[in-house]
């Protein structure tokens, strides 16, 4: 698998939102305005893009079995791969507290621009599927492990600034009551999903 | 005599007091999130595995109960630690303790329904970031007593489990002509039953968008009955 190619397919193939649902929660809660569905997208990309490869380099060097062996013979049969979840979302909820401190630092306009949704990224479900994906498609690299965390979230980006610019023109449109708000945005996603069932089994 | 009618009285006036384990609002707690405030169609929480585990009810059925254990007793327990938890981790203490509970199910629907967990795959994992369960923990567990807690995440699991396995009925019924795995509508491949009259499968119910449009057919029916719980934009 070369990385273009990892990358079409993430982003676009199997789109977190669209193909896994991946994130619905949080996609519903901000695609009101495109202004907070941009903020909310961007700051998914980068958390992904940083969490993806530290936990690829656990899942490869602590977990997996065998994946102790560096440490010596007597360590090359301990498999720890029970302890996957814990790890991840330990890993996840640290790097998120630690990126906001280092982008606050180092970049108070970004962070002025990510803030309030960093700590929210902590429980979105976009991040933890992408890693446990991560552990299942096996990637033979930490490059292409990158690659797919990025192709993911530029996915979820696409996704979610889609659908917050529809939401937008649809405010001033006469929809039936019942199907106002969630309601329409539930049947929005289900077309946009239909129109990306066009992606399958596209490859380069 | 006097005396033990006072004891008497004194206890009458102490059981009174006490709320009885299933009060009026006690039970709205149950009831509640299975119509008028339903996780996922109201409150719009924990829609990922919703809208996903949904293509068999098998599965849906299981998930549901997976839910159900790790939030009754996340809730249970964030609940009898709530006043000794400091309020800037919160997060990540409610995440240890989830995650710590998914593993045992994990393990458990490995050791005993190898098959289920296999077709369930990474959404198990995924119940940890699954929003109702935080967002029950943060809006109901850490302020109020443990047996209220539990009969929030009984109501609110329910009413989860109650969404997931209405989609997935239409899902597996119109999708595969089964449900639970039995063939209702007759054998496809050997063309008996219905599909002996021309009868076909529709495929599209299987994929992923097919679920978004029964959910929000779904809340379309919900709101229709209960006009209270329209939106204004």
């Amino acid at each position: 698998m070369d990385l273009v190619n990892i990358f079409i397919r993430s982003a676009f193939v199997d789109n977190m939102i669209f193909a896994f649902f991946f994130g619905m929660c949080s996609y519903l809660a901000v695609s009101k305005t495109v202004k907070t569905a941009f903020g909310l997208g961007m700051a998914v990309i980068f958390v992904l893009v940083v969490t993806i490869p530290i936990n690829y380099l656990i899942e490869n060097y602590v977990l997996k079995e065998g994946a102790l062996g560096w440490l010596g013979e007597e360590f090359s049969s301990v498999n720890l791969s029970y302890l996957t979840f814990i790890m991840f979302i330990a890993v996840i909820a640290s790097t998120v507290q630690l990126v906001e401190m280092i982008v606050e630092k180092i970049s108070p306009a970004l962070y002025g621009a990510l803030g309030i949704f960093l700590p929210l990224i902590a429980v979105n479900c976009a991040i933890l599927g992408g890693a446990l994906f991560m552990q299942e498609k096996q990637f033979a690299t930490i490059g292409q492990a990158t690659v797919y965390g990025l192709g993911s979230g530029v996915g979820w980006f696409i996704a979610v600034v889609l659908i917050a610019a529809i939401r937008e023109r649809i405010r001033y449109a006469n929809i039936p009551g019942p199907l106002r708000g969630v309601g329409m945005a539930f049947l929005i996603t289900g077309l946009m999903g239909l129109a990306f069932l066009g992606f399958m089994g596209f490859e380069i | 005599m006097a005396e033990t009618t006072e004891v008497l009285e004194e206890k009458k006036i102490k059981v009174k007091e006490r709320e009885p384990l299933f009060s009026k609002k006690n039970k709205k707690l149950i009831s509640d999130p299975l119509d008028e405030n339903n996780p996922i169609t109201i409150q719009v929480l924990g829609i990922c595995s919703a809208l996903a585990v949904t293509v068999q009810m098998k599965a849906a059925v299981v998930m549901s109960v997976a839910v159900l254990f790790v939030l009754i007793l996340a809730n249970v327990s964030i609940s009898l630690i709530r006043n000794l938890i400091p309020n800037r981790i919160r997060i990540i203490v409610q995440l240890v303790v989830v995650a710590a509970l998914v593993i045992v199910v994990d393990q458990v629907l490995k050791a005993y329904l190898f098959d289920v967990s296999k077709e369930l795959s990474v959404f198990v994992g995924l119940i940890i970031t699954n929003c109702i369960i935080m967002g029950r923990l943060e809006a109901f567990a850490l302020g109020n007593k443990p047996w209220p807690s539990a009969l929030d995440a009984i109501g609110n699991s329910l009413g989860y489990g109650m969404v997931l396995v209405i989609v997935s009925f239409f899902k597996e019924l119109f999708g595969s002509g089964k449900l639970f795995g039995f063939e209702i509508f007759g054998n496809a491949t050997e063309q008996t039953g219905l599909y002996a009259m021309g009868y076909m499968d529709n495929g599209l119910m299987l994929l992923p968008p097919s679920s978004l449009i029964i959910v929000a057919v779904y809340i379309w029916v919900q709101k229709i009955r209960n006009p209270s719980l329209i939106e204004s934009h």
